[in-house]
């Protein structure tokens, strides 16, 4: 029973632990931004999460219902959703930037070039 | 379950256009979850932006950057006790979270009823979603905005700068060549 009463959190639980793996292990930075966003979806489930009650339906009123859920959590995780393509389209730019700049998107490579070009420049 | 399994496999797969397609797959069953969950306004959003946008900017970036990701990384240990770790600890703490879909649970006791009962006497739309996203909170939604054109902003600063200063880089060499 109690194990019901948590799986939700559980499963974003879940999703956060696999984008945060997949930020800091994965060398590539396409891969990193996926796992940024899986993160992010994972914690708009704990919102939305939060916000359901039992029985409840949509939040547009209606004579017919009595019970609806938390319209707050819907509206800031609207807003999260926007911001997170937001920050989705800058780091994608910043990814193809760096392509153009180093000729490739894997972060050992990029460190391997910086630490290859450093002491050319002092 | 579906959807853990999707945010796995988006992971998982080296090939970075397979990984795209997955993520939309996941996205999708994102947006049915949060119709299951009541948010419908939040479900459109999703399928609209999450399965939409987000594939199509993925895949744009993929296309520029090259779809295959590099095999290397001899040990994963360490990332992986740390975000094990890290869900440990969070599960440890929704221990003291209220039941899944209890009414009187501390989030649903503020200020939500109240936009419930008033909303649509003091806006005049059914909707509450809508009447708190443009009237309650609508400077929120302006700075929403705000971050989108910062976003636009960045990404052309970005993407069309660089081709500038290769120009300028160019013309001095030529310049010295003279």
């Amino acid at each position: 029973m109690d194990i019901l009463n948590h799986i939700n959190y559980w499963a974003a639980i879940a999703l956060a632990a696999i984008g945060l793996y997949a930020v800091v292990a994965r060398a590539n930075l396409i891969k990193k931004l996926i796992g940024l966003s899986l993160f992010q979806t994972a914690v708009f489930l704990l919102f939305i999460t939060v916000g359901k009650i039992t029985g409840g339906t949509a939040p547009i009123l209606d004579a017919a219902y009595e019970v609806y859920s938390n319209p707050l959590p819907h509206v800031l995780i609207l807003t999260a959703i926007v911001v997170s393509v937001s920050t989705l389209a800058v780091g994608l730019a910043l990814a193809i930037a760096i392509k153009r700049d180093y000729g490739t998107v894997e972060e050992d490579e990029i460190h391997a070039e910086d630490s290859a070009a450093g002491p050319d420049k002092a | 379950m579906f959807v853990a399994a999707t945010g796995i496999a988006a992971v998982w797969l080296r090939n970075l256009l397979a990984s795209a397609m997955v993520l939309g797959i996941y996205s999708l069953l994102m947006a049915s979850l949060w119709v299951v969950l009541d948010a419908v306004d939040v479900a459109f959003t999703e399928a609209a932006v999450g399965a939409g946008i987000t594939t199509v900017l993925m895949l744009l970036a993929i296309a520029l950057t090259g779809r295959h990701e590099k095999r290397r990384r001899a040990r994963p240990w360490l990332p992986l006790a740390t975000s094990l770790g890290t869900a440990g600890l969070l599960i440890y703490a929704t221990l003291g979270m209220p039941a899944f879909g209890d009414a009187n649970a501390p989030a649903q006791l503020h200020v939500a009823p109240y936009y419930l009962a008033h909303g649509q006497a003091e806006t005049g739309v059914p909707n509450v979603v809508t009447a708190v996203l443009a009237a309650y909170r609508g400077f929120d939604t302006l700075g929403e905005v705000t971050v989108i054109f910062t976003a636009g902003i960045g990404v052309l600063v970005l993407l069309g700068g660089a081709k500038r200063r290769q120009r300028k880089e160019t013309e001095p060499a030529a310049g010295d060549s003279a």
